[in-house]
């Protein structure tokens, strides 16, 4: 097969579904329990000194 | 202070560009390369002035603070500085588009003056606050000092000596006709090997960190360093005709030439003035009202959602081109979903000021930060709207598209780059507050102005463009010339100048508020009202 369509087919298949598992991946860990106490320590960090 | 090793690479580095001027293949190269030597050249000479004989007292090391905060200092200088360059080469151009007759040839037409505008603001201005600023910031959240020693300090002046190239080469005429990469193949060279050095220095701060969690500030710049590098690599691979000469040509070439460039123009727009500023946006915004961002969970989701969609949104640029359909669609409908993310950080930016929207009225630097914010919130609702492929058949080509990109770089990257300075200024040099607080409202009222005049001028002007262009008679023929459109524009052009003359005189009331407050002064003026401080609630 031609480079191109192979890389073609894989982009519209694989590499996507790779995409899509990772950035839901990213959105369930965010939502994950104790993530909130978590991200609100985080987002004290620049506050925290100079 | 001893540079022995500074002055060596440097005299090398200026004997290397006599060669090359000597060897030089075409004009161009060779006055290019005589730049190049009498810079270096001046560069040891500076550091030659400043050897001092004095025998080093033992043990009386060079203190040294927590943070390297002296390149940081040059940093908000040269911001400034190049800001103001900027912005005045963009009225230039701006008046040589109404006034014809300003094109000075050969040197200063607008095809030579309207790149060293374009560089001058996103890589001089918006570049040196971006390094200064994650070279600011990086410490601070990692509670580390920099990593790499005098690294920082190579960054910094190796990326004034590319600027510096740039322009020049521009002016000169030396170019590789690539939108927002111009600049030929050594002096992409140069830029790679000061890119990588910033990195190291970056990242290598965030693996020493004392602080186990990465700020998410420090995500979007990190983002925008890898980013850049790949983008800059891969659009600028091309092979010089000799390597003593100032022409390349592209690996690319055709339709893949042309998507190669707009992959990398989209997301130098998305990864450069957006990940790199909205960094900018939620370490600055949270220090100056001293509140936590809104949510620090939708901040990483707007980080993930950013960087997967924007690098798709390039094809946008190539519709109703020799793209193929299918890459045209793509490029618009990732271009749509981004408004998404792009509004879910806005309403993070401005929800931070829940509890304190006081400070709008009464902290000039809060008004320019949320000011910043909703041009971020409005542009990044326009894009996608215009990567519509009906909307672009009308507004592709026009001035519209001018305006667009305005409002989101005086708009977004402009303010948001001002309040950061504001703030950190008299951080830096120790000082109560800056100059004048009264100042900041004059530059922040002249800027906003500034801008809305430039937008809503060049919407009207793209609309008429674009309306006279698919305008025909009941023949089929169509009713204007295109230098008719051209003579049509000739009132909105005037009236661009002059908004982007507001601008530049609030830039320079930055420059003389900024200058004094380094040099310690501060005007005697009545507080801006409501501005004591009020009460806080404990925490």
């Amino acid at each position: 097969m031609e480079t191109y369509t192979l890389m073609r087919h894989f982009a519209d298949s694989w590499g996507l579904v790779a995409m899509m598992v990772f950035f839901l991946g990213v959105v369930a860990f965010i939502f994950r329990p104790g993530a909130k106490n978590a991200a609100h320590q985080a987002a004290f960090i620049p506050l925290k000194e100079d | 202070m001893k540079y022995t090793f500074e002055m060596i690479v440097l005299g090398v580095g200026a004997f290397l560009a006599l060669v090359g001027a000597g060897f030089a293949q075409d004009r161009l190269f060779g006055a290019h390369m005589w730049v190049l030597f009498f810079v270096l050249l001046g560069g040891t000479i500076l550091l030659l002035q400043r050897i001092e004989f004095r025998p080093a007292i033992a043990g009386a090391a060079p203190r040294q603070s927590e943070y390297f905060d002296e390149v940081v200092k040059y940093g908000v200088i040269a911001t400034v500085f190049w800001g103001v360059v900027g912005f005045l080469v963009g009225v230039v151009a701006a008046l040589q588009l109404a006034f014809p007759d300003l094109n000075v040839e050969p040197w200063f037409n607008f095809g030579r003056v309207r790149p060293l505008h374009t560089s001058a603001v996103i890589f001089a201005f918006g570049g040196n606050a971006l390094i200064a600023t994650s070279f600011y910031v990086v410490q601070r959240t990692s509670r580390a000092r920099l990593f790499g020693g005098n690294l920082g300090w190579f960054v910094f002046w190796g990326y004034q000596l590319f600027i510096v190239l740039a322009a020049t080469g521009y002016l000169l005429g030396i170019t590789q006709s690539r939108e927002y990469a111009e600049p030929e193949w050594y002096v992409d060279l140069w830029l790679t090997i000061v890119w990588v050095a910033y990195l190291i220095a970056f990242l290598g701060t965030i693996l020493v960190r004392k602080e186990p969690h990465i700020y998410v500030a420090n995500w979007f710049y990190l983002a925008f360093i890898v980013t850049i590098a790949m983008l800059h690599i891969v659009n600028n691979l091309a092979v010089p005709v000799s390597f003593f000469g100032s022409k390349s040509y592209s690996a690319f070439s055709g339709v893949q030439d042309a998507l190669t460039q707009w992959w990398y123009g989209h997301n130098a727009v998305g990864f450069f003035l957006t990940a790199g500023f909205l960094a900018m946006m939620y370490y600055f915004i949270p220090k100056q009202v001293n509140r936590p961002v809104y949510s620090y969970r939708l901040s990483i989701i707007h980080f993930w959602a950013l960087i997967f969609m924007y690098i798709w949104a390039g094809p946008h640029h190539l519709h109703y081109t020799a793209l193929p359909d299918w890459a045209q669609t793509l490029g618009m409908v990732f271009s749509v979903m981004l408004w998404m993310p792009s509004w879910g950080g806005m309403i993070n930016g401005l929800m931070t000021l829940s509890g304190a929207w006081d400070k709008v009225r009464t902290d000039p630097i809060v008004r320019m930060m949320v000011m910043s914010v909703a041009f971020y919130g409005m542009a990044t609702f326009e894009g996608p709207m215009m990567s519509i492929k009906t909307v672009n058949s009308l507004s592709h080509y026009t001035d519209w598209t001018i305006g667009h990109v305005h409002s989101g770089a005086l708009g977004w990257n402009g303010l948001i780059t001002f309040g950061a300075i504001y703030y950190l200024v008299p951080k830096l040099w120790n000082r109560e507050r800056l100059y004048s607080m009264r100042m900041v409202n004059w530059h922040f009222w002249l800027a906003t102005l500034g801008i809305v005049v430039y937008a809503a001028v060049m919407w009207v002007a793209g609309i008429q463009q674009g309306l006279m262009w698919r305008e025909y008679d009941d023949q089929g023929f169509l009713v204007y010339s295109f230098a008719e459109s051209v003579a049509a524009m000739f009132p909105y052009y005037v009236l661009r100048a002059a908004g982007g003359g507001l601008f530049l005189a609030g830039a320079l009331l930055m420059a003389f508020n900024v200058t004094m407050t380094i040099l310690g002064r501060v005007r005697d003026e009545a507080p801006i009202l409501g501005a004591t401080p009020l009460p806080q609630p404990a925490e």
